[in-house]
């Protein structure tokens, strides 16, 4: 299966990949309409990390033994048959155990609606992840795995 | 080959999942005292309303056809047979096995208090589905606007969470000087406690209850160790779990306060397995054994079970306690040791408007966490725990609210985000 790699050496700092999987997530799709369609800010289902210059996006890396699978309490977060880890918002009841269980912390909790606010989804229904699609530096990437 | 298996829940339903992974062939066969298949912690979700029954459950539907498993509904198992290798239900069939598995969970602990009765009515424990249904039948029936939760662990928190749901007013009774006291302090401890009071509730620290007072058969009255008597209709008994050995006993199973596994989550008895809340395995952090009683070590457990008992060989190095816990809005998760006995432990500290973060590091790894209102990207601590990681050169970061992936050494973080997977 293809996943996601990040090459911290080749990130700018842009936050364009941040920009893109908001408004690939908005209602709108588009990019200028995604803030004010947003109820408050959109969140992106990646988190942009920066300490000095140093810079990346790190989303979900669709474990292949997934502890937030392991950790649900409602089988909200599973796993689709090509291995990617999605999230049914209908099931959760915000229980944060996945919070708890994922060791890379990218799972962002909407604390007032009680449910995951976000969650990597791999941008299911596109041909290629936002994030990866748009940075301008190739420091996001696809690649395959067996 | 039969794969026996006592009991219906995570551990359960991991092992089978994992067993079908290695073996499609052999038959599975499964014994429940249980009508349905529930995730037991959703029923403070469910006395609260906020989950209806028939979303308790927390696999397919399809899922006994799709693993080509029989399961035996309200089909208690009575007495295990080592030898001949067969298990006596309460009907007094004998069922006969070539693995089994045992994950039959916890009991909840039912304190001999003066003046205790089983059949008084208004006295619920809190671990069981139909307990918690008798519980909002009992609540609706008697329109019960006050009550007392005896114990203020996870199960008693979680029962306050439910019925103030339910706009009960509570009052606490707990025999420690603070709220969850297994992993909270004092301060975190405070923020809940704000909140109780908002709420209107009591919490009752340092009490106990001495006397149950009731009049044909029905709950009046809690004489409480202060030597005040509090008017009361409803009692939760919420002193916490022991693992449900009782099937063990006689049988040459060994067992200590649960069933005593390997790593491989085999009993002393070889072909005889035990996972879940009832099961005693290794404890990562001090590497002896300890019963963990929550989901994620069940699930893991139940795998690592199964994988054996299809002959594939599996070892799990342990886990260290966590949790996850929200009450009245406050969220808050813990991990492994957090409040050490010992003075060799350094205690880092951070407590700023609401949101309060604990660190507990010894010989410069991280062994416990708490954090209370500040639970964003709380795994990573769970993964430093795992990973031992030395963190003698972060520690001024760990307490940050950017406190993320790119503060952990370069080497140490692409590893873990460039692999394929994760062990955590």
């Amino acid at each position: 299966m293809k996943k996601i790699v990040i090459r911290e050496e080749y990130c700018l700092g842009c936050r364009l990949c941040e920009v893109h999987c908001a408004t690939a997530h908005s209602k709108s799709k588009n990019i200028i309409k995604t803030f004010k369609s947003a109820q408050g800010r959109p969140l992106s289902a990646l988190v942009f990390e920066e300490q000095g210059y140093t810079t990346f996006a790190l989303q979900c890396r669709h474990c292949k033994d997934a502890p937030c699978i392991e950790s649900c309490l409602t089988s909200a977060m599973y796993k689709d048959k090509h291995g990617t880890v999605l999230h049914d918002t209908e099931k959760c009841v915000g229980c944060w155990m996945c919070i708890m269980a994922c060791p890379f912390g990218v799972i962002k909790p909407d604390l007032k609606e009680k449910k995951v606010g976000s969650k990597c989804d791999f941008c299911t229904g596109r041909e290629k992840p936002a994030c990866v699609e748009h940075c301008p530096n190739h420091a996001i990437i696809l690649k395959e795995y067996r | 080959m039969r794969h026996l298996i006592i009991g219906y829940s995570v551990a359960a339903i991991s092992a089978i999942k994992s067993i079908r992974e290695f073996d499609k062939a052999s038959e599975i066969v499964v014994l429940t005292d249980e009508t349905s298949v529930y995730s037991r912690p959703l029923i403070s979700y469910f006395l609260a309303g906020q989950v209806m029954k028939n979303k308790l459950s927390f696999i397919p539907k399809d899922f006994e056809e799709e693993m080509k498993i029989t399961v035996r509904w309200n089909t208690a198992a009575k007495k295990i047979d080592s030898k001949k290798k067969t298990v006596l239900t309460a009907d007094n069939e004998i069922i006969k096995y070539d693995r089994l598995l045992i994950c039959t969970g916890g009991v909840p602990i039912k304190l001999p208090i003066d003046g205790y009765f089983e059949d008084i009515s208004g006295i619920f424990t809190f671990v069981k589905l139909g307990e918690v249904e008798k519980l909002i039948k009992y609540i609706e029936k008697n329109k019960i606007k006050e009550c007392v939760i005896l114990g203020a662990g996870l199960i008693g928190m979680k029962a306050a969470e439910g019925l103030l749901a339910r706009k009960i007013k509570i009052r606490i009774v707990e025999m420690a000087d603070r709220l969850l006291a297994n992993t909270f302090d004092k301060t975190a401890s405070a923020l809940l406690e704000e909140k109780l009071k908002e709420s209107g509730s009591e919490f009752l620290k340092e009490t106990t209850i001495k006397k149950i007072i009731s009049k044909a058969k029905k709950l009046e009255a809690l004489e409480l160790s202060s030597g005040k008597t509090i008017k009361t209709r409803l009692l939760i008994m919420a002193v916490g779990v022991r693992p449900n050995i009782e099937l063990c006993k006689g049988t040459g199973v060994a067992v200590n306060r649960g069933i005593v596994v390997n790593t491989k989550m085999e009993t002393n008895i070889p072909g005889v397995y035990a996972a879940g809340d009832v099961a005693e395995g290794r404890e990562f952090l001090s590497g002896e054994n300890a019963v963990i009683a929550i989901w994620p070590v069940a699930a893991r457990q139940g795998g690592v079970a199964g994988a054996n008992m299809a002959g594939k060989i599996t070892e799990y190095d342990g886990m260290f306690p966590m949790n996850s816990v929200t009450i009245l809005g406050v969220p808050s998760i813990s991990f492994g040791l957090t409040n050490p006995k010992t003075a060799d432990y350094q205690i880092l500290l951070s407590s700023e408007g609401g949101r309060y973060k604990k660190i507990v590091i010894k010989e410069d790894r991280i062994v416990g966490v708490v954090l209370v209102n500040a639970i964003e990207r709380a795994g990573i601590f769970g993964l430093l725990i795992k990973q031992k990681l030395d963190v003698s050169a972060l520690k001024k970061q760990l307490l940050l609210d950017d406190f993320g992936f790119l503060v952990l050494p370069r080497d140490f973080r692409k590893h873990f985000v460039t692999g394929e997977g994760t062990e955590v």
